[in-house]
């Protein structure tokens, strides 16, 4: 229960599930995605503050919804590493490798040298055959294979959020979210003088 | 009336999510900057639901001086 009277934008975790759902039905959805990567560095650059992750995050509202609201938390802290700085960081480096690594895959597949393969890759590791997602566009290949590359990063988040706020607090995804992190090293670099 | 509790949050491990400012019944932590949580004292009961939510660990309850 909060004071304040309810915005829409406290009923974002409904965009989160529709995000994920339309991927299992045109996985070119993804590229909607975008929107949450780049949204929050807008803010956090031009605004300096955490707006995004503060009240328009789907992601962490669904997370608190389910774990608060409907109690599929265990409610237990986090463990300090999950939370500690250098975990934080390393977690936001990793996140920003595989980033990279989809993109080049992307590169790949548009110079032509590799095809377009019809598959998602949870946790980095198994591979998911995705085909059904996909009959055909006007778009290029590559195009397509950074949708399959992209849902494959936000599922596989969306997993191990869901993971450590079943074990852990609803919102323990956020102490390590390597969006969150990047925003709040941006805010502080931007504020820096003020919080003296 | 004073209440004998209020939330600190230690600046150094608060990733300023945002959770605390949602679970507050009374408006009393809000997130700066994006940088860290802020406690307003006058407004704080101590109740504690900020310190429940914290995915950080960020907040302990401490005692008022003088109460
Ligand atoms: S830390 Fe990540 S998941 Fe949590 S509110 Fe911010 S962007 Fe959303
Ligand atoms: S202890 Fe209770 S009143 Fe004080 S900031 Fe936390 S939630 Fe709000
Ligand atoms: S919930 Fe904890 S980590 Fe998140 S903003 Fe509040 S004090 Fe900081």
């Amino acid at each position: 229960m909060r004071v304040d009277k309810k915005h829409w934008y406290d009923y974002l975790w409904i965009w989160s599930i529709i995000y994920f759902s339309l991927g299992f039905f045109n996985i070119l959805f993804a590229w909607l995605g975008m929107i949450d990567f780049l949204l929050p560095i807008i803010l956090a650059m031009f605004g300096g503050n955490k707006f995004f992750c503060n009240h328009i995050c789907g992601r962490g509202q669904l997370y608190f919804k389910l774990g608060e609201d409907f109690k599929c938390s265990r409610n237990k802290s986090t463990p300090k590493w999950m939370a500690s700085k250098w975990f934080r960081y390393g977690f936001l480096i990793f996140f920003i490798a595989m980033f990279g690594n989809m993109v080049f895959q992307t590169y790949i597949v548009a110079s032509g040298a590799k095809n377009l393969s019809e598959a998602i890759k949870l946790f980095w590791t198994f591979r998911v055959p995705w085909g059904w997602a996909y009959s055909g566009s006007v778009f290029p290949d590559w195009v397509v294979q950074f949708s399959f590359g992209f849902y494959s990063l936000m599922l596989t988040s969306l997993l191990i959020g869901l993971i450590v706020m079943i074990l852990f607090k609803p919102r323990t995804w956020c102490a390590f979210c390597p969006i969150g992190t990047m925003t709040q090293a941006i805010c502080k670099l931007k504020n820096r003088k003020s919080n003296k | 009336m004073a209440f004998k509790q209020y939330a600190v949050v230690d600046k150094t491990l608060c990733v300023a999510c945002g959770a605390c400012e949602i679970a507050c019944p009374l408006g009393a932590i809000k997130v700066h900057k994006g940088c860290f949580a802020n406690v307003i004292k006058d407004k704080c009961v101590g109740c504690g639901k900020c310190e429940n939510v914290c995915p950080a660990n960020s907040i302990k309850r401490e005692n008022r001086e003088g109460i």
